[in-house]
């Protein structure tokens, strides 16, 4: 019902308008400040707030993080926080996953790929808080 | 032979993130935890590898026609504003501060995705 009510009502209101600058505010200032992890505030707003399909959801979340992810680039590297050797070498292994997973999606089961990949967060987030 | 690592760690973060889900999210504590990278150069790191990946990925999700643009302009003009912010206020705090900060992120990204995994 959400996506055809998006489809012929396409200018959105006021309130809308105030909750994408600031959850757009908050994407922006995770994504620079981690340097990462905006998208997967994006995608869920997105779709909530918009009523984007879950497949257009996540390729424009693309598009949305691109700018955000490439300023915040400029910075880190005014500061000098990259090296060559270790962006070219891990670049080419995210875009060989990437084909990987993109293949993957078509043959895996979804749901217990998304349950492993919440227990690596979990695992992450707390090797690295202790 | 340490860049084979990085290598590993990179097809690791791009599978989960070609699958839809963060990449990024996955690849910076691989690359501090398993590799021992300074946090700041993991947050650089995946920042540039995701620029990479995304321009190829953008490029065929367009001639997919998957792409929508309207009303996400809002999004990106604060998100762009704050991404400043954000990253400037990164190089006054030592990694081992932003290591923590992003332990907490993850965790609180883990139960958001917790619930929806099973609310499906």
């Amino acid at each position: 019902m959400k996506e055809r009510d998006f489809e012929t009502f396409e200018k959105i209101n006021i309130k809308k308008k105030i909750v994408l600058a600031l959850c757009g505010a908050l994407i922006g200032f995770v994504n620079g400040f981690f340097g990462g992890g905006g998208g997967m505030i994006c995608v869920p707003l997105l779709e909530g707030v918009l009523g984007f399909k879950n497949k257009v959801a996540h390729a424009t979340t693309l598009l949305v993080i691109f700018p955000i992810s490439l300023v915040s680039a400029a910075v880190y590297l005014l500061n000098g926080d990259l090296e060559f050797l270790s962006f070219a070498t891990t670049a080419t292994g995210v875009v060989v996953g990437g084909i990987f997973g993109a293949f993957a999606l078509k043959v895996l089961p979804e749901k217990i790929v998304r349950i492993l990949f919440v227990g690596l967060m979990i695992y992450g987030g707390i090797r690295l808080m202790i | 032979m340490q860049w084979i690592w990085f290598v590993l760690a990179g097809i690791m973060g791009g599978f989960f993130g070609g699958m839809g889900m963060g990449g990024g999210t996955l690849l910076i504590p691989i690359l501090s935890i398993f590799l021992g990278v300074e946090q700041k150069l993991c947050q650089g790191l995946n920042l540039m590898s995701f620029l990479v990946m995304a321009i190829i990925s953008i490029l065929i999700h367009h001639k997919n026609g998957l792409l929508k643009i309207r009303n996400t302009q809002i999004i990106i003009i604060f998100g762009v504003i704050f991404a400043i912010f954000g990253s400037v206020l990164m190089t006054f705090l030592p990694s081992k501060i932003l290591k923590f900060c992003f332990g907490i992120f993850l965790c609180l990204l883990s139960a958001f995705e917790f619930v929806k995994v099973f609310k499906k």
